[in-house]
């Protein structure tokens, strides 16, 4: 690992405004760790010859005075946003070569604000998954390891691919998106730092559609501050997004550091659930401490409809997607396998282009939303996120942001959970319930586990009150230490 | 079991996904045990509940209806899987 790439975004920003690190060398110091990394397959595709000309680019506008507030800055790019002229595949075969000819909104502000692209980013295959398990491309592997044994865990998912690219130092930032928990599981398994901002903060337009009322797009970052820096630019009303808000961009580098004395925390008492691992316990109550320690008060509140957060989502989310993967039909993009009608054209290349976890997700969408199950399950489902949304609006009269762990347990093996859909969707279970109601929610470093692996604490805010939790999560970051690095062995 | 082989057939058919006939026994096994789990949502006592369809109660805006995009056929076919002159190339849809 060379210095430049143990950077974190914020000083390498400041090296760079003062010149004692051009934009160039910069770039060629991630681009050779990524070469390095390959073992990790965080990236689908790497995009050397244009992280360097961007570079290039970055150092002209910073040697003339008119940096961008993000220049210079190597950072990777989740493959479900699309990217101008540069192939976006979105984990899956069925897209095969597409290569957009716009780009996505929030990749658009980045390039604007001066940040140089490294290259396509693995994930989960349309967005779903919480292992990477299921990318067109293979696992990531995280560059995490138990202190126990050598086997390789997972990154998290969906957005593997950014976490893990973070964690090893390999890019100074990532894009990513959640629409159940695909930001923060992956940043609670790697150490990192990951926000999901209130939705219709950042533009889905760009944006492969998975659930179209739940994804949002964030960063995944090394410390807080650099998570503000990336989502400061990311977000912004865009009129080709309906759902984007016409509200201004608040400073949120400003609100870390930002004294949190006074601020009420609600502790949700559903979220301690059966089967929780002591250490997942023990996490949570530092948490506690250390908000306590820097002036919070903290009380216990009730989420009531908690529990029932999961199987909506796995209604509503499945529906949204059977109808937005219709598009994939094989006639204007991707691929296409030839058959005798034109029915039998759509069923062989859906068939062939989507992985087995999209297939199902598909056919219960397909299933919750056929002719007499409509309202026993989409409509019920519904109803149920409203309640779920009443609940985080009833506490948040009480408290200013909620704290609870990040996901159920600290990343597991690649391989373990992958013969229960059940059992991996139960990764989820403390974040969807934020993607349903529409909320901010960032996933801090609590610290390491007895195997040395990294747990996240969660902070979730009001709708569009990013910056509380913004402060909050940088005085847990800096109660916590930080998760530290792992040890670089794809290196060796 | 809540999906039989008979609605899986028929799911697949809706969703336009060509499945084995040796893969249905398994995959309604599947799918009955993820719809058996969500049927918990039952327990929810959700009379008189607005159903949320949006994650924000914002309107939805208007715009003036302008064509602001477009006139590059060239650069949307180029990922067709089959284009000839100025046309996606699509199989036989009318005997």
């Amino acid at each position: 690992m060379s210095d430049l790439t143990g950077l974190t975004l914020e000083t390498a920003l400041a090296d760079l405004k003062a010149r004692r690190v051009s934009a160039v060398e910069l770039a060629r110091a991630h681009l050779d760790a990524i070469e390095r990394a390959r073992p990790l397959n965080a990236f689908v595709l790497e995009t050397a010859e244009r992280a360097m000309e961007m570079a290039r680019i970055s150092d002209e506008r910073i040697a003339a005075g008119s940096a961008g507030p993000l220049e210079g800055a190597p950072i990777g790019v989740k493959d479900l946003f699309c990217t101008r002229g540069v192939r976006s595949t979105a984990g899956s075969r069925i897209l095969g070569e597409f290569v957009p000819p716009y780009e996505s909104t929030v990749t658009e502000h980045l390039w604007r604000d001066g940040a140089v692209m490294l290259g396509k980013l693995n994930m989960d295959e349309f967005a779903m998954g919480s292992s990477n398990e299921n990318s067109a491309f293979g696992p990531v592997v995280n560059p995490w390891r138990s202190s126990a044994s050598n086997r390789p865990l997972t990154p998290g998912g969906s957005s593997g691919g950014s976490a893990a690219a973070v964690a090893a130092d390999i890019v100074l930032g990532a894009t990513a998106t959640d629409t159940g928990g695909s930001i923060r599981q992956p940043a609670s398994f790697t150490g990192t730092v990951g926000i999901k901002p209130t939705y219709g903060r950042c533009s889905r337009w760009g944006v492969v559609a998975f659930a179209s009322s739940l994804d949002q797009a964030g960063p995944i970052a090394k410390t807080v501050k650099d998570s503000a820096l990336l989502l400061r630019s990311m977000s912004g009303h865009d009129p080709k997004d309906s759902t984007s808000l016409p509200v201004d961009v608040p400073d949120f580098v400003a609100a870390v550091g930002r004294s949190v004395r006074g601020l009420r925390i609600g502790v949700p008492r559903e979220y301690r659930v059966e089967g929780m691992p002591p250490e997942i316990e023990a996490l949570w109550a530092r948490g506690v401490e250390w908000l306590k320690d820097a002036g919070c008060e903290v009380v216990d509140v009730s989420l009531p409809h908690t529990r029932y957060a999961l199987p909506a989502y796995y209604i509503i989310a499945p529906a949204e997607a059977s109808s937005n993967l219709a598009r994939y039909d094989g006639m204007r993009y991707g691929i296409r396998v030839e058959a005798d009608s034109l029915d039998e054209v759509y069923e062989a290349t859906r068939a062939e282009g989507f992985g087995e976890e999209v297939k199902r997700r598909i056919l219960i969408g397909a299933y919750v939303l056929s002719a007499g199950y409509y309202d026993a399950y989409y409509l019920k489902a519904q109803k149920v996120r409203r309640r779920i949304a009443d609940d985080f609006d009833r506490a948040f009269e009480t408290v200013d942001a909620l704290l609870t762990p990040t996901a159920p347990s600290a990343a597991f093996g690649l391989g373990d959970n992958t013969s229960d859909p059940i059992a991996m969707y139960l990764n989820d279970i403390f974040t969807v319930t934020v993607n349903l109601a529409g909320l901010p929610a960032i996933s801090v470093p609590g610290g390491l586990d007895a195997a040395g692996l990294p747990l996240g604490l969660q902070l979730i805010g009001r709708a569009l009150d990013e910056e509380t939790i913004f402060s909050l999560a940088g005085v847990l970051e800096t109660a916590a230490g930080g998760a530290g690095r792992p040890q670089p062995w794809w290196a060796a | 079991m809540t999906i039989d082989t008979a609605t899986v057939r028929k799911v697949a058919k809706l969703a336009r996904i060509r499945e084995d006939e040796s893969r249905l026994d398994s995959l309604a096994a599947e799918l009955s045990g993820i719809m058996d789990w969500i049927d918990q949502l039952n327990e929810v006592d959700t009379d008189g509940v607005e159903p949320m369809t949006s994650a924000v109660a914002v309107r939805l805006p208007m715009r003036e209806d302008l064509v602001t995009d477009g006139g590059d056929p060239d650069e949307i076919l180029a990922n067709a899987p089959a284009a000839r002159s100025g046309f996606f190339v699509v199989p036989k849809v009318v005997e």
